[in-house]
């Protein structure tokens, strides 16, 4: 079975209903007609490119583009983390502690994946290693940044029952142990939920795509059985080492709760 | 006898760098305007906020031993109590039934819900809580100001005891001059000048 190409005029017939919808987004006054242009267009141009740079990944298979493209991708997740803090660290903290929990889960986790159990030759074939890649970053970012969010949050709020215990002669991490258990709980909670509810609520994008691509469907299934398992393992351990990493930083060596290492 | 010796501390916050020198069994009474800065010199002084200059107990600089373990010996009770569990039960060691009965409380109490307290109930529980680790000196942020005339003699005498008893000294910021009068043996007077004895 061979998948159906589809030609410019297919994908022009799609424009043409987010023209219809932009149209009758100026008709109603919705004030989202230039954002939902701009979105489309955006959508086609970043695809198409990382379709091209993708293309040449493939064609010239070699590690050193793998490592430039992964730490790229590495990059721009940390960078997202940190964007959707409210109250991220500062200094180059804020950067670098989800990007260094990432690195740890996702990496060690899609090198596990990749060489042991796909094992293809050589382990690191871009079809594989870069949508995986892509997802597991994607996920674990995802779970980090809300582990993050919520152990920075409790912290301000919980400032007088941190400091309460602190006055009792607590240490810090003994101090935070409530929150940081719940922060760690709140990044797990969406795979966890996600995993509970595939096939029967959702079906999941990457089964969907192979699926459209012509695989049969207990392979897609069970690519996306072992996807699930890895991005579970990638997020939790990340959102684990996040978590841990974010609430030693809270407190300093005489065991000071530090809110000023938070920006305002 | 340990003393606590306060060398030059300040910090971002306090008016001017404090120094000052008390005794096991003492009792130091600091009063002055509010937002001065009382608060923050005994969070200084319990190294809660970074700081310059020296506290030392006894012969131990502050910096040489573990915050925790300082922070156990130099106890400070802030103005308004926070409680993190659900029980009280959950905030303290058992506490001697003695000590409950002196601050008006039966042994079922460790059984409440924290919730169900009134500010006087938690003010007078967060004492023993902090009187159960058996600290050497005591910081006292107003220890008195939520309660009944009643309670505040019941507060006033179980912590003079303990003075006295363990000896422990004791910085106690009030703003009731017919307290200190009752309970100090020396009385300061803290403003944006910094800290001066009041002499009787």
């Amino acid at each position: 079975m061979n998948m159906v190409s589809l030609s410019t005029l297919d994908l022009s017939i799609a424009a043409l209903l987010v023209v219809a919808l932009a149209i009758l987004g100026l008709k109603l006054q919705l004030g989202v007609t230039r954002q939902l242009i701009i979105a489309a267009i955006r959508t086609t141009v970043q695809l198409l490119l990382i379709g091209y740079i993708l293309k040449f990944l493939f064609d010239n298979v070699h590690l050193g583009y793998m490592a430039t493209i992964s730490i790229i991708m590495l990059l721009f997740a940390g960078r997202e983390v940190m964007a959707r803090q409210t109250h991220p660290y500062k200094g180059l903290w804020g950067f670098g502690m989800g990007t260094i929990s990432m690195f740890l889960s996702t990496f060690m986790v899609t090198l596990v994946a990749l060489t042991v159990i796909i094992n293809n030759d050589p382990w690191y074939t871009p079809q594989y290693a870069i949508p995986l890649l892509g997802m597991m970053l994607g996920n674990t970012m995802t779970g980090i940044a809300l582990g993050l969010e919520r152990l920075t949050q409790a912290a301000r709020e919980q400032r007088k029952q941190i400091e309460a215990r602190l006055m009792l002669g607590h240490s810090g991490q003994q101090a935070i142990m409530n929150i940081r258990r719940q922060s760690m709980r709140y990044g797990m909670i969406p795979i966890i939920n996600s995993m509970a509810a595939a096939g029967l609520v959702s079906l999941p994008g990457l089964m969907t795509g192979q699926i459209l691509a012509g695989s049969p469907p207990i392979e897609a299934v069970k690519y996306q059985i072992l996807i699930m398992f890895l991005i579970a393992a990638g997020t939790g351990f990340g959102t684990v080492i996040a978590v841990v990493l974010g609430s030693r930083r809270l407190f300093d060596e005489r065991e000071r709760l530090r809110l000023d290492r938070l920006r305002k | 006898m340990t003393s606590l010796r306060v060398e030059d501390v300040g910090n971002n916050w306090l008016p001017t760098k404090v120094s000052l020198e008390l005794a096991a069994g003492e009792c130091v009474v600091i009063s002055g305007p509010s937002g001065v800065g009382k608060s923050l010199l005994l969070r200084a002084i319990a190294d809660l906020d970074i700081h310059q200059g020296d506290v030392h107990l006894g012969d131990n600089l502050c910096a040489d031993i573990s915050a925790t373990d300082w922070r156990k010996q130099v106890g400070l009770l802030a103005a308004d109590s926070a409680w993190w569990g659900e029980q009280v039960a959950e905030h303290m060691p058992k506490i001697p039934i003695e000590d409950l009965e002196a601050l008006g409380f039966g042994k079922e109490v460790m059984k409440w819900s924290v919730d169900r307290l009134s500010t006087g109930e938690k003010q007078r529980l967060a004492i023993l809580r902090l009187l159960a680790n058996k600290p050497s000196m005591l910081l006292l942020d107003e220890p008195t100001a939520n309660l009944d005339p009643d309670s505040v003699k019941k507060v006033e005498t179980l912590l003079l005891d303990y003075c006295r008893n363990k000896p422990a000294g004791l910085i106690w910021v009030s703003h009731d001059t017919a307290q200190a009068e009752r309970i100090a043996d020396r009385r300061y007077h803290f403003d944006k000048n910094g800290l001066s004895e009041v002499k009787a």
